[in-house]
């Protein structure tokens, strides 16, 4: 591996694969809450709360990550509050960038986790309830099991989506070599210089790789739970 | 006893019904299909709930709209078998058994810990909650030994529906629902299916609300019935009085109308196939295969098959003449009459032409003897409920 890829080139790998992954961790509480919310509760604002999870799909990503520094750099708002009173830092560091990848790749968590939610066969939950089980008990037992493929369906996706994430990190996180210096990141710096074509071509494929990776993973993950549910 | 009254409108109809039935025993919620029978049992469940009613279960009231009393479902302790099983895919037979099993034995113990430090007898649990079902029992009296390892996918029709009986009867309930539970079989299913319930009703003193449109199922596990039609009750009772009232008719169709009698097999003849039934006064010698001396056996004679004579008849082959007195005569159909006869306490009905009626000069009060041939019982014989 180290004779393929430089240490510059690794630690983008390691910081793409860092971030995807906490943005995921991050935003997939959320997105099954707003998933189920925007399934199951009759709200006067509902379709407001749906345009606005769907934003980042049509907003640019560079507006994105400009909002972001807005709510949470050190003079925003939040970032502020988060920097003064807890100490914790969001714009220009590695949770910052997965903050931004986790808002970008909400949309299509949200999106994957819902249609799973709308398969769920409230039936069953009816017929859990006679069985005893309170609100708690049917979402553990019976709505979350049977929604598993969609959540992992969503999940991977996002993951694969969120190693790619460019516009949204470098504008609230920047460029910051092994800290916000993601794949896609160290492509475009490379694609930048004047001699860094074979870099480029490299992460390119790297990224190439990747995504084929996701996506056969998330198919198998998913026959694998189909099959596990007698589908 | 299971009370209940409900009133619920719903796109352009409305149910509108009210009965009770004794405990424990089963209750047929019978009527075409979308004459409310399901909305009905899904009020009793508290899975719906009605505009206006009041659902009380011996003591304890599940539903009073007036009170604004409505338990949650899932601590009313009422089980239910779907039509379609509903089997949560995710577990395995036994998975779904004890899933049953579990949040039961959790309700039930909270039931008698609430009830226990108040120490009085005066809001004393009705029988059914003094006994747990264990699951080896579910399991021997459903045969789902071999199943428990089986997925749901993996379940015929029948097996599912036992599985959801099963689970439903672990659950501890202190009533029974079930929503045809058989409508999904074909005929082979049904019949395995059957002799299941019938050993529950028999074995279990869960009361039970058994919602059908087969008259057949009705006739094997009833002990009362509600009769139901466009979102009303219009008739109520234990089967063998609502089997021959007379709005029974427009639902089951003429060829299948027949009073319904119970009677106990006083003497066999095993040779012919043929075995006395002692009704509540008279005998009648009929077709019964396998029944044992003792048996509680319940028949139903369709009125088509039964003859009235005005006179005591000689030298026919029938060999049942049931003396009575003519209670009701009904027009049916443009060219019949539906004659109740009292034969003492039971009633069967017969089906004569009008022309008839009028060449016997047929009235109520009048003597008849109501001729039933033995055959005619074949494959209208079922065993009687225990319960009662």
């Amino acid at each position: 591996m180290n004779d393929f890829l430089s240490s510059a080139e690794l630690d983008a790998l390691r910081l793409s694969l860092e971030v995807a992954a906490r943005a995921v961790g991050l935003s997939l509480p959320f997105a099954i809450l707003v998933a189920w919310i925007l399934t199951r509760v009759r709200f006067p604002g509902r379709s407001v709360l749906d345009a606005f999870v769907h934003l980042p799909l049509v907003l640019p990503p560079v507006a994105v990550g400009y909002v972001l520094l807005l709510l949470f750099g050190l003079n925003g708002g939040i970032g502020g509050w988060l920097h003064d009173r807890l100490g914790i830092q969001l714009a220009f560091t590695t949770a910052g960038a997965a903050l931004a990848t986790a808002v970008m790749s909400f949309p299509l968590m949200v999106r994957a986790i819902r249609i799973a939610l709308e398969n769920v066969d409230i039936g069953l939950e009816a017929a859990a309830r006679t069985l005893g089980a309170g609100p708690w008990d049917r979402f553990f037992t019976i709505t979350l099991p049977l929604m598993l493929p969609g959540i992992l369906a969503g999940a991977v996706t996002a993951f694969a989506a969120g190693l790619g994430e460019f516009g949204a990190v470098i504008t609230f996180a920047a460029n910051i070599p092994g800290v916000t210096r993601t794949i896609p990141l160290a492509l475009y710096t490379a694609i930048q210089s004047p001699e860094g074509d074979p870099v480029a071509l490299r992460l390119a494929i790297l990224s190439l790789t990747l995504g084929l990776l996701g996506l056969l993973a998330a198919e198998l993950l998913a026959r694998r739970v189909r099959r596990l549910l007698g589908r | 006893m299971l009370r209940v009254a409900a009133i619920k409108k719903r796109d352009g109809f409305t149910l509108r019904a009210e009965f009770e039935a004794p405990t424990p025993g089963v209750v047929a919620l019978f009527g075409r299909s979308g004459c409310g029978k399901t909305t009905l049992i899904n009020i009793i469940s508290g899975l719906l709930a009605p505009d206006e009613g009041k659902i009380q279960l011996d003591d304890t009231i599940l539903t009073d709209t007036r009170a604004a009393i409505s338990v949650p479902v899932e601590e009313r302790r009422i089980g239910y078998v779907f039509q379609d099983a509903r089997l949560f895919p995710h577990f395995s037979v036994l998975g779904n058994l004890r899933y049953g099993l579990t949040r039961g034995r959790r309700r039930a113990a909270k039931v008698r810990g609430e009830r226990t430090p108040a120490g009085s007898a005066a809001s004393a649990p009705a029988v059914s909650d003094a006994r747990s079902i264990g699951f080896d029992e579910v399991v021997r009296l459903l045969g789902l030994g071999p199943l428990l390892d089986r997925r749901p996918h993996q379940l015929s029709g029948g097996e599912r529906q036992r599985v959801g009986l099963g689970r439903a009867l672990l659950s501890q309930p202190r009533l029974l629902l079930l929503d045809e539970p058989l409508a999904s079989l074909d005929v082979a299913r049904r019949e395995e299916v059957l002799p299941y319930l019938e050993a529950l009703r028999d074995r279990l003193s869960i009361p039970m609300v058994y919602v059908s449109h087969q008259f057949e199922e009705v006739l094997q596990l009833a002990t009362h019935v509600v009769l139901l039609d466009a979102g009303s009750v219009i008739a109520h009772g234990t089967l063998n009085e609502v089997s021959v009232v007379p709005q029974l008719r427009a639902i089951v169709g003429p060829d299948a109308v027949g009073s319904v009698l119970d009677g106990v097999v006083t003497r066999i003849d095993p040779s012919q196939g043929m075995a006395d039934l002692r009704l509540g006064r008279g005998t009648l010698y009929v077709s019964l295969e396998g029944v044992t001396v003792g048996a509680r056996v319940r028949v139903q004679l369709l009125a088509r098959d039964i003859i009235l004579a005005t006179q005591k008849p000689q030298g026919l082959s029938v060999r049942n003449e049931l003396e009575g007195v003519i209670a009701e005569l009904t027009p049916d159909d443009h060219d019949g009459v539906l004659a109740r006869v009292d034969i003492g306490g039971d009633v069967v009905l017969s089906r004569i032409t009008t022309e008839a009626a009028r060449a016997l000069e047929l009235r109520p009060g009048g003597r008849v003897w109501a001729l039933v041939k033995a055959v005619s019982t074949r494959g209208r014989a079922f065993r009687a409920p225990d319960t009662q």
